[in-house]
């Protein structure tokens, strides 16, 4: 297989939140009409210089992105729906890299978010595919809590992690966040109160679960020359991999599709994992952190207790992660999850951090995990950025 | 299922009626094959007639090979149980109301994964297992992890017992009690535990030494009954129908003719007035109430079983007539268990061959005895089905019919049968 041609100059610009709340009684396209609306103040620009558009939203229905150009009238020539969940910030990435490179687009706003109603959650989930539908939601309707319990219980039982290591990622996380104006959870998180949280889904208690709120995440890709003509701060991109449908013959997923494009994302972004001062990985559940540290080659396969043991996550500590606080303690603005991570790392890399700044970040990586399609995610991928 | 306490409880009139509430119900087309099969007690999953694939979940094409012959085949159904869960909170008011609930994740020896409940008697992950299929109170299949040696009954895990109609501690409706399937009816569910049996009686100047005996069963109450008649049948429904558990009809019209063999409509119409309006007059007055009951404590009504005939699937011309009653009634029986589904109380139908009573004598051997339909019923009612062919004779009309059902046409309509 020859290698991906290198991004060359493609650069992240112009990182907004519009800020989660638990519930909202607006649509989705409020939150998506914000952000882009954020993202014109942020850069300075009218709308009709963005040409493009990539969209991630759980919650747009009826609509899709062409929906949402006639509502927010935008003029693009450049147009992507991206439905792959919380892989889809990093796909929206690649797709919008090769457009910038190859002149498709000048300017590319990827944005994502989603509403929360009271059952709004439930209301997605019970038609989230056509084989949750019929295969997974009639048993106990116990939604991904359920999905990520069996990863959690197999993954502990095989590998030997414990409560406590999930637990040391989910208090450093709650730490990060509070430094995070942004982050719904406002309040410390003891290692005590982890372990001795109701239980939601055997093995899985309360602090495990992401909370579904309401939000959304934009940020611009173009070329470095276009973001120097604005004088927008930047983060340079570096390296760009997703998967789909991997190692489908695994009897209980231990591994991501990372697994199999990481010597590619390194390769192509000309630095290794040693390399990286910062990691925000897709975090819905912390056992799916553990498989992003060993799929991106942080640690050996199967050796993510251990690594989590020998470091410390808080943004001061040997290993920062999920410096805004990650999902678990920010909250999950449906598709925007996918998309926290990756506006957190170009504050990081561009000295905006909303909370505290990772002293001399240089090397970023931010990777997406999506789609509990039946009995596992689906959905993979991981981006490399520099600062300029 | 009312242990021996509950039974002694009289329900508090004051107290609101509680109102039945449901797993999901939605599923994909090609994923009610499952159900298909779980309805006749069988787990099924699509195999590939081109490369042999096992599939799950249902799928329209073959994952390995893309082909798109996929066939339903019975499955051994073992496997491995590889990890599991228990649910202490759920989406839906169904589970909620019944947490926690079990699941877990089955690697088949065929390859692929299955999400399933998984019964209270299965041991830790990792273990051996054997996967059945029932029908939840949705209707819809569920797949249920079973240990890979014994054969416990779903009645033994506190949440998958709602998927049986177990007999035991409940109140019962049989519509006839003078024919001597009605008559093996009632000794099996008394036998099965069944709390109170109301048998019908119709023509009640017309002994029967049968239903006689049945007086000495303790909790068995003749009741007058005649499903001809509108108002005995609305009577009955007035005084008991608020208390009908299950109802098991029973009530049956059976001339051997043909067309041909007799003049006039008289007979026939009779079969239709027993058959098939007895059961539109029955369903008319009972299944609204027992609609309603359907989530009533401390028991509620779960079933109703129709006694039909295998002859409901394709004319048996020697029984021409009756066939095309007991058609009619397999016919409402759909439009029945359409209404009752929305409760979750089930409709099951059997459809025995013919029987070893008077009106089958000459028909020839292997002939079903009333006991064997009877038993018949209560497994099924212990069970979690919706279609039953007891005997041979009906497991063998069955096949021939699913396998060509014009070809049994002609077969039966040649003398044999």
């Amino acid at each position: 297989m020859a290698a991906p041609a290198p991004y060359d100059d493609v650069v992240l610009a112009a990182p907004v939140t519009v800020p989660y709340v638990r519930y909202s009684i607006k649509s989705a396209h409020w939150f998506l009409g914000r952000a882009v609306a954020e993202l014109l103040a942020a850069a300075r620009i009218p709308k009709a210089q963005i040409d493009g558009l990539a969209v991630a939203s759980f919650t747009l229905s009826p609509d899709t992105a062409v929906g949402l150009t006639q509502h927010l009238d935008m003029t693009v020539r450049w147009l992507d729906h991206v439905p792959m969940g919380g892989a889809s910030g990093i796909v929206s990435i690649r797709r919008a890299a090769r457009a910038v490179q190859n002149g498709d687009a000048e300017i590319v706003a990827c944005i994502a978010g989603d509403t929360n109603h009271p059952d709004s959650f439930r209301r997605n989930t019970s038609v989230f595919s056509q084989f949750a539908q019929d295969a997974v939601y009639p048993y106990g309707s116990g939604g991904p809590n359920a999905s990520f319990a069996f990863l959690t219980d197999y993954y502990m039982r095989t590998f030997g992690a414990t409560r406590e290591d999930f637990g040391k990622l989910c208090v450093a996380q709650r730490d990060n966040a509070l430094k995070n104006p942004l982050a719904l959870f406002k309040k410390p998180l003891t290692l005590e109160q982890y372990l001795d949280a109701r239980l939601v889904a055997d093995p899985l208690r309360l602090f495990d679960c992401v909370m579904p709120c309401a939000g959304a995440e934009g940020f611009l890709v173009m070329r470095r020359a276009t973001a120097e003509q604005l004088d927008l701060p930047y983060a340079r991109l570096l390296g760009a991999i997703e998967r789909h449908n991997a190692f489908a013959d695994d009897p209980i997923q231990y591994r991501g599709g990372w697994v199999m494009d990481r010597d590619a994302l390194y390769a192509q972004a000309g630095v290794g994992p040693a390399d990286i001062d910062f990691l925000e990985t897709y975090d819905d559940y912390p056992v799916i952190n553990v498989l992003q540290f060993e799929g991106l080659g942080f640690c050996d396969q199967g050796a993510g207790a251990d690594f989590v043991r020998a470091n410390s996550f808080e943004i001061s500590g040997s290993f920062p992660f999920n410096t805004s606080g990650g999902q678990l303690s920010v909250g999950q603005a449906g598709a925007a999850g996918g998309h926290l991570g990756i506006t957190e790392a170009i504050r990081q890399l561009t000295g905006a951090a909303l909370g505290a700044q990772v002293p001399n970040a240089r090397h970023g990586v931010v990777s997406g995990f999506g789609m509990i399609n039946y009995d596992r995610g689906v959905c993979s991928g991981a981006i490399v950025l520099a600062a300029a | 299922m009312p242990g021996r306490a509950a039974r002694r409880r009289a329900k508090n009139p004051i107290l609101r009626t509680r109102q039945p509430t449901l797993p999901p119900a939605a599923r994909s087309r090609v994923a009610l094959g499952l159900t298909a099969a779980a309805a006749r007690g069988r787990f099924a999953l699509q195999v590939c007639r081109d490369c042999s694939a096992v599939q799950y979940p249902p799928r329209e094409v073959c994952r390995a090979c893309l082909s798109h012959r996929l066939i339903w085949q019975p499955q051994d159904g073992k496997g491995e149980l590889l990890t599991d869960t228990t649910l202490r909170t759920a989406q839906e008011l169904y589970f909620r109301e019944r947490l926690p609930w079990r699941t877990g994740i089955v690697r088949l020896d065929g390859g692929v994964n299955v999400v399933a409940y998984v019964h209270a008697s299965v041991g830790a992950a990792p273990c051996r297992v054997r996967i059945e299929a029932a029908l939840d109170r949705a209707g819809q299949a569920a797949l249920i992890v079973m240990p890979e040696q014994g054969r416990p009954g779903l009645s033994e895990d506190p949440n998958l017992r709602e998927f049986t109609c177990d007999p035991r501690g409940r109140k019962i409706l049989v519509t006839d009690g003078k024919t001597l399937v009605g008559q093996a009816i009632v000794q099996a569910v008394a036998k099965a535990g069944a709390d109170k049996i109301w048998i019908g009686e119709a023509e009640p100047w017309k002994k029967s030494a049968g239903l006689e005996a049945l007086r000495a069963l303790p909790q068995a109450v003749v009741v007058p009954l005649d499903v001809t008649d509108g108002g005995s049948v609305q009577e009955l429904a007035g005084e008991i129908g608020g208390k009908v558990d299950i109802l098991i009809n029973t009530a049956d019209h059976h001339r051997a003719f043909s067309i041909a063999a007799r003049r006039g409509v008289e007979t026939a119409q009779l079969e239709m007035e027993v058959n098939y309006f007895g059961l539109l007059r029955l369903a008319q007055a009972f299944a609204p109430v027992l609609k309603a009951r359907a989530a009533d404590e401390p028991t509620n009504a779960i079933a109703w079983v129709n006694v039909l005939s295998i002859f409901a699937l394709a004319n048996y011309p020697p029984h021409g007539t009756y066939s095309a009653s007991k058609a009619a009634a397999f016919s409402l029986s759909q439009a029945l268990r359409t209404e009752l589904r929305p409760a979750g109380v089930r409709l099951i139908n059997l459809f025995p061959g013919p029987i070893d009573d008077e009106w089958d004598q000459l028909e020839m051997p292997p002939k079903l005895a009333p006991a064997a339909l009877a038993n018949a019923v209560v497994t099924a009612l212990k069970g979690s089905v919706e279609d039953v062919y007891p005997g041979d004779v009906a497991q063998d009309w069955v096949a021939r019919h699913l396998d060509n059902p014009k070809a049994l046409e002609r077969e039966v309509g040649e003398g044999g049968r």
